[in-house]
């Protein structure tokens, strides 16, 4: 079983995130699941959903001790940093959180300026994407080809193809390695 | 068939579309309304009708009249609009007409929130409305079930010419999992010689109404407890987890039943012999689950996402008052499983 938050700001596609996560699952023949924030959510407000992917049934779809955290924004981090499994992996967005923040000592922390690279690229939707070049790179549980696949495939069966997000990919997941 | 990602909501809109069913009307709100606005393009590529009505009562008295006509007819809403149906519901089983009525629901009583909740309970398997009725109610734990329950609830109000009651809760109607749709299937309207139609010449004029003026006051109530029989003996489902050994045994359905499974595996592997009976079929209530169990069991502990505990009564008189009934509730916020297996060692310590 394998356990994810994403969590960050409302517009910033952390949902998406999650949904290429169960989609990549789903692919792979996997069970999956997909339980997003749920309340009075809105651009700008708090956003989160907890993804999980197994070979058997899945119980509970809630996240209590996830594998990885990725985060988009300080809140999130401030939220679900407490959770995360003892050597689990903490994505940051460091764009947005300020380099003297402090963290767990028994995890892996992967800070990636995720925001401004998707800036530099002209794709400044892509921010998730980078992030989840990161976390394809950083975390054992998951093959960074495959991963990179998914993304296109799910925005391929969505029609929307961008090539630009499989550069944001990558450069994702190359800030992730510099730090491995 | 290759698997597909969807909503709860998504899924029992489109499993009831492939059931046959090409009539809805209904109104929205929250956390349903996501079933009104796929069924409101949805529908329209299989030519059915998808009415936004006024009110929930102009919803579920359109269902009654279409429902009457043969169709094979869904309305959906959550907590307050669920109770505006409540009269059109009683109608229905008192002129044998079957349907489908979805209660995705919500917290509280009132406006309540609209935060998944469990609260209509008492409200969904006793009736609700006024009269001798109730109605089958089948209560999914995840979208698979979502799909193959709604695929299957029109065949079984057929069955009966009862309506069936589809009780999930905003949590399983937002989540998205993977799940392998049914096949479409096309209900001819025809099919059953009660549904009234236009008269042909010759014809006997078909009535549908309230159904003691056909078999008279003599025979009508016998008729009914008849009919409630025969559901309660064939249409009780459940599934038992690691009951066989169990010592407290949960009691959970919905999304709370899924975190009481999570539960139950965490226990075990703390030593705590845990147990969980999931009951699918909320009326009837699966009594056959608990008169199963072994003489092992110490106690029950009744997990749902509502303040008073509404289930705990049909514990205790399926379990036949013999152990005692502990109950952990949430509202506003999910089941929690930890503290679900801090009250059970709190128990197994107690009995």
């Amino acid at each position: 079983m394998i356990e994810v938050i994403c969590s960050g700001f409302g517009g910033q596609g952390v949902l998406v995130a999650g949904m290429i996560l169960a989609d990549a699952g789903m692919e792979d023949n996997k069970q999956v699941s997909w339980y997003p924030s749920y309340g009075f959510e809105m651009r700008g407000g708090a956003a989160n959903c907890d993804v999980k992917i197994s070979d058997e049934e899945i119980p509970s779809p809630f996240c209590l001790e996830p594998d990885i955290v990725y985060t988009l924004n300080e809140t999130a981090i401030d939220t679900y940093e407490s959770r995360l499994k003892p050597g689990g992996v903490l994505l940051v967005n460091s764009s947005l959180v300020p380099d003297e923040r402090t963290y767990r000592d028994d995890i892996q922390v992967i800070k990636v300026p995720a925001t401004t690279i998707a800036d530099e690229l002209g794709n400044p939707k892509g921010t998730n994407i980078v992030m989840l070049g990161a976390l394809a790179c950083a975390s054992d549980l998951y093959d960074e080809a495959a991963m990179r696949h998914a993304v296109e495939h799910y925005f391929g069966k969505k029609g929307k193809v961008n090539p630009k997000n499989a550069q944001c990919f990558d450069r994702g997941a190359d800030e992730a390695r510099k730090q491995l | 068939m290759a698997k597909v990602l969807i909503t709860g909501n998504e899924a029992l809109a489109e499993s009831c579309l492939r059931a046959g069913c090409r009539f809805f009307s209904g109104y929205p709100i929250t956390p349903q309304s996501a079933i009104l606005e796929y069924l409101s393009w949805r529908m329209d590529e299989l030519g059915g009708n998808c009415v936004q009505t006024e009110s929930e009562l102009a919803g579920i008295n359109m269902l009654l009249g279409a429902a009457s006509a043969g169709a094979r007819a869904l309305t959906t809403t959550s907590g307050p609009g669920f109770s505006l149906k409540q009269e059109g519901i009683s109608y229905l089983c008192a002129s044998d007409v079957p349907a489908v009525i979805a209660d995705i629901m919500r917290i509280g009583a009132g406006l309540g929130d609209i935060f998944a909740g469990q609260g209509d309970y008492w409200q969904i398997t006793r009736g609700g409305g006024h009269g001798d009725y109730r109605t089958i109610v089948l209560a999914p734990a995840s979208v698979q079930e979502t799909a193959d329950l709604a695929y299957m609830s029109f065949d079984l109000a057929e069955k009966y010419r009862h309506p069936v009651i589809i009780a999930t809760d905003g949590a399983i109607g937002e989540m998205i999992e993977s799940v392998e749709l049914p096949e479409m299937k096309e209900h001819d309207i025809d099919t059953y010689d009660w549904a009234i139609r236009p008269r042909k010449d010759g014809e006997k004029q078909r009535v549908i109404w309230n159904r003691f003026w056909d078999l008279g006051n003599d025979e009508y109530p016998i008729y009914l407890v008849n009919k409630y029989n025969e559901i309660e003996a064939n249409e009780q489902r459940w599934e038992s987890v690691q009951t066989e050994d169990a010592e407290i045994v949960l009691v959970a359905y919905g999304i709370s039943s899924r975190v009481a499974k999570s539960a139950v595996i965490r226990a075990r592997k703390e030593g705590m012999k845990l147990g969980l009976i999931r009951p699918i079929t909320l009326w009837p209530y699966p009594k056959k689950a608990f008169e199963a169990l072994g003489p092992q069991v110490k106690a029950f502990l009744d997990i749902e996402m509502n303040i008073l505990g509404q289930m705990t009564d049909d514990i205790i008189l399926a379990d036949g008052n013999k152990h005692p009934v502990e109950f952990y509730g949430e509202y506003w916020h999910l089941i929690d499983e930890n503290k679900i297996v801090a009250k059970a060692k709190e128990m197994l310590a107690k009995y």
